[in-house]
């Protein structure tokens, strides 16, 4: 039941979880559900990733090697990118989107859950679509970036690039049905009260995101369906004979590949955001300016794209604004960094692995951005680009920023989604050797880079100076590797074995911590009202939350009127409204009552394998394509044909069942 | 629909709490969708842009291509006065939304004059409307085949591909809308749409007057502007 402002109990109470059995997940709508699946699988195409990438400093830990040929090396250095930036960041990142959202802003599930599961499953099959290729021999090997005409049939013929093609077709698809999913709940779902100006940061940050893969993914689409088209229709798109653009396809990528930069950084800025406040016992420094920065920051990001493209001759204009505008870049960026130190300035830390890693991301994502600043710079540039230290660059920021910034997300969120925690010590020997792995394998990259060694290339001569590096960053993914492979110890282990967490182990500000854990199906047994940006503390720690703007007695619904009609409403403060009263407040803990969302009447969404069937369908219709380089065309034609009835087939059943009973 | 959320009081359990907005989840998710399809037809009319006048062979778009380019003369490919027209009978089309729209939303309004009771007919405007998308795809059809027999294909040049592509791309959005306004019509057959239904038929117009201003994007950059 909920009681209103009373200490949390933490009893080992277990909350109503519903069925289990592989039908129910199959079949799950839940947001928690599609959360921990993106979970389970983003970490195992991490695994894979982190492989691939142990072949490749296998190969090149000395030079003259032989472990790989230079074809299989083309192939895992592709997939090593292609997976860690579709199949690992980004899933995981939507992990905790799915998972959190909801919670974080007082809702029962997101806006469409059908079409929540929807995009899981498309994702799952897109990953095992693109991996499939392993198994006939047939890889990606053109690059995570795919540069035409390199990948024209002209050059690359085999399906190698096929997959790699259709794949990142339908990763987008899957991408952008979460997107508008998620800006519908963050717009539309949030708790009274929760005015966007006291959303958390993590929410900010992901809501931020969502307009990134919006109006990012359609682009790279399109430059994909003119490579599509190029290999299976014989259009002239990157065909240089017929006077093609041999920059078209740099420039579509990267107008795409820029803001996916940031699409893979600011849900890891988001969950830092949440981490450093709770274990500084601070409020977050600077909120408003946080979350302007995170707009500015995307906003920049879809100005920079040609920075990526210093080398191929732009002309002094081009490179000027370009340089300018990616440095003003670092200057939001560096306003988060500033504002996480002044959050921990002064307040009492506490140093468990989620905080670890927190500062972890601060420290090291600062060196890859002043690498980046660095690069910014056209001359600098030229002799930086396509060398290793472009390499180092973009694992400081991806490994150092984004990783570290999930790992500690995954310490911090585990007991909310297991009701165990993991283990610190466990956790603090993962943290320290991820973060000496880490470094040990990027930062000598910095030098091998800036002596000359160039990327994408599968061996070397000795006698360059670059031996010594080489060998120090192959044993440094070593150590790397024993890193993850602890965390994964920790985290399955911890299933079992970790202590009970309760409602709010960390005693946390927001909204999902004073639920049980794991949450019920639905979230809120009662909608939370919320009077400030630390709900949570309000009501248990006020003295922590005394700083931030308040309104007293919740919020007034205020009807808005446009041209003389009524288009809405909101919530807003009441002129008389005295900061510190909050005696009225509507926050509320609830503790676990085992009850199903049945018996306490809320009405939740009805499970449904259509939208797996709709997914899969969608999936069988693109890899049709693969036939017609099979030189099958009716085999192709039906497989395609075929996909795409069934998927229209399961797209009117999904559509025409209502998505819960009636009541 | 907008307002039926608001009518639900704050702390009601039994049902679902009013959205923040006021509005329905679909409405946002459908802005959300334009938004991406903008950027989607941006990328494909900028190509074109940057590709017109680079092909190396004829035909082209709005010059006649004479030897040795083309080993036999072709005139200037684009037919304006065709596609003017099959551009009227598009934003006709969204006229025809229009009035389906509203016929939905008065369905339960007493009607007495025959003018009232043809523009409360939603069947007939979601007809009108289903039809003249299908006119416009048949003038495409017609374009597509007689470039095809002057010599343009997607293979030909870059005009060809850009061209065919982007128009292409568009048929295709067509298409789905007139594939969305026959299910409202399937719908309205069994059940007949009612003002509990004005969301829904909302969400179809909101998309197809977006495909509608597309062609005028389109007709205005490819066509007119030589």
């Amino acid at each position: 039941m909920a009681i209103t402002a009373t200490a949390p109990a933490y009893a080992p109470v277990e909350s109503y979880v519903g069925e289990s059995g592989l039908w129910s997940w199959l079949t799950t709508v839940d947001h928690k559900r599609i959360g921990t699946l993106y979970l389970f699988t983003s970490l195992f195409f991490f695994v894979v990733g982190g492989l691939e990438a142990g072949m490749l400093r296998w190969q090149l830990a000395g030079p003259n090697k032989h472990v790989l040929s230079a074809e299989l090396y083309n192939q895992m250095f592709t997939m090593h990118g292609t997976t860690m930036i579709f199949l690992a960041i980004m899933p995981l990142s939507a992990a905790f989107f799915n998972y959190i959202i909801p919670l974080q802003i007082g809702a029962r599930d997101v806006a469409f859950p059908r079409l929540n599961a929807f995009s899981y499953w498309v994702f799952l099959f897109g990953a095992l679509f693109m991996n499939f290729s392993w198994l006939i021999g047939a890889a990606p090997n053109g690059g995570w970036f795919g540069y035409a005409p390199l990948t024209t049939m002209q050059f690359s013929q085999g399906l190698n690039i096929d997959f790699w093609v259709i794949g990142l077709q339908i990763l987008g698809v899957s991408s952008l049905a979460a997107a508008f999913n998620f800006i519908t709940t963050i717009i539309n779902m949030r708790a009274p009260g929760m005015n966007l100006m006291r959303m958390p940061m993590f929410t900010w940050n992901a809501f931020v995101v969502q307009f990134l893969l919006v109006l990012a993914f359609p682009v790279i689409t399109i430059a994909l369906v003119f490579l599509q088209f190029d290999r299976f229709f014989g259009t002239n798109f990157y065909t240089i004979a017929a006077g093609a653009d041999p920059l078209l396809w740099q420039h579509l990528f990267w107008i795409f590949g820029h803001p996916e930069v940031y699409i893979l950084i600011l849900p890891a800025f988001g969950l830092t955001s949440e981490i450093i406040p709770t274990f500084s016992r601070k409020p977050i420094f600077g909120y408003p300016v946080m979350a302007y920065a995170t707009m500015l920051i995307a906003f920049l990001g879809f100005g920079v794209w040609a920075h990526h493209m210093f080398a191929v001759g732009m002309g002094p204009i081009g490179d000027t604004v370009f340089g300018v505008t990616t440095l003003l870049i670092a200057i939001p960026t560096g306003v988060k960094i500033f504002n996480w130190i002044f959050t921990m300035w002064g307040g009492s830390l506490q140093f468990t692995t989620a905080m670890k890693f927190a500062i972890g991301l601060v420290g090291l994502f600062t060196i890859g951005g002043i690498s980046g600043v660095m690069h910014a710079s056209p001359p600098a540039d030229l002799q930086q680009t396509d060398t290793y230290f472009i390499v180092a660059h973009f694992h400081y920021v991806l490994f150092g920023g984004s990783m570290m910034g999930i790992f500690g997300g995954i310490y911090y969120y585990y007991p909310k989604m297991t009701g165990r925690l993991m283990s610190e010590s466990l956790g603090s020997w993962n943290f320290w050797l991820t973060f000496i792995g880490m470094n040990l394998t990027f930062f000598p990259m910095h030098f091998s880079g800036l002596m000359g060694m160039p990327r994408r290339i599968y061996t070397y001569d000795s006698g360059q100076g670059w031996d010594g590096f080489n060998l120090a960053s192959s044993i440094g993914t070593i150590v790397l590797m024993i890193g993850v492979a602890l965390f994964l110890h920790n985290f399955f282990r911890s299933f079992r074995r970790g202590a009970i967490a309760g409602n709010d182990p960390w005693g946390a500000a927001t909204l999902e911590w004073s639920i049980p854990s794991p949450p019920p199906e639905y979230n809120f047994e009662s909608i939370p009202r919320v009077t400030s940006r630390s709900p949570l503390w309000d009501v248990k720690t006020p003295t922590l939350s005394a700083e931030v703007p308040h309104t007293s007695g919740g919020d007034q619904r205020v009807n808005v009127s446009f041209a003389g009609s009524h288009v809405g409403h909101t919530d807003s403060a009441p002129l008389t409204s005295e900061p510190r009263q909050r005696a009225e407040s509507g926050m509320h803990i609830e503790l676990p009552t085992g009850k199903s969302a049945r018996e306490l009447g809320i009405p939740m969404p009805n499970p449904s394998i259509k939208p797996l069937l709709c997914a899969g369908s969608m999936v069988i219709m693109f890899s049709g394509l693969l036939f017609i380089h099979k030189d099958n065309l009716p085999l192709a034609l039906a497989v395609i044909i075929g996909g795409a009835l069934s998927m229209t087939f399961s797209l009117y059943a999904w559509v025409l069942t209502p998505l819960e009973d009636a009541h | 629909m907008a307002h039926a959320a608001a009518v639900h009081s704050a702390h009601d359990t039994h049902g679902h709490p009013p959205t923040s907005t006021g509005l329905d989840n679909k409405k946002i998710a459908i802005w959300a969708f334009i938004g991406s399809e903008c950027m989607l037809f941006a990328s494909l009319i900028s190509t074109y842009l940057i590709y017109k006048g680079r092909s190396v062979v004829g035909p082209y778009p709005h010059d006649a291509c004479l030897p040795p380019a083309c080993s036999t003369p072709l005139k200037a490919i684009l037919n304006i006065p065709v596609t003017s027209a099959s551009t009227f009978v598009l934003l006709m089309s969204s006229l025809a939304m229009v009035l389906a729209l509203a016929a939905v939303e008065t369905k339960d309004q007493p009607k007495h004059t025959t003018g009232e009771r043809i523009l409360g007919s939603s069947k007939l405007w979601l007809w009108m409307t289903a039809l003249l998308g299908v006119t416009f795809l048949g003038f495409q059809a017609f374009e597509f085949t007689s470039f095809v027999h002057e010599g343009l294909t997607i293979r030909t040049n870059l005009f060809g591909s850009s061209f065919f592509t982007l128009t292409g791309f568009h048929g295709a959005h067509v298409t789905a809308g007139v594939l969305w306004l026959l299910t409202l019509l399937a719908i309205d057959y069994r059940r007949g749409l009612g003002p509990k239904d004005a969301l829904n038929v909302d969400l179809a117009a909101l998309y197809w007057h977006f495909v509608d201003v597309v062609w005028i994007a389109i007709f205005t950059l490819v066509y007119l502007i030589k």
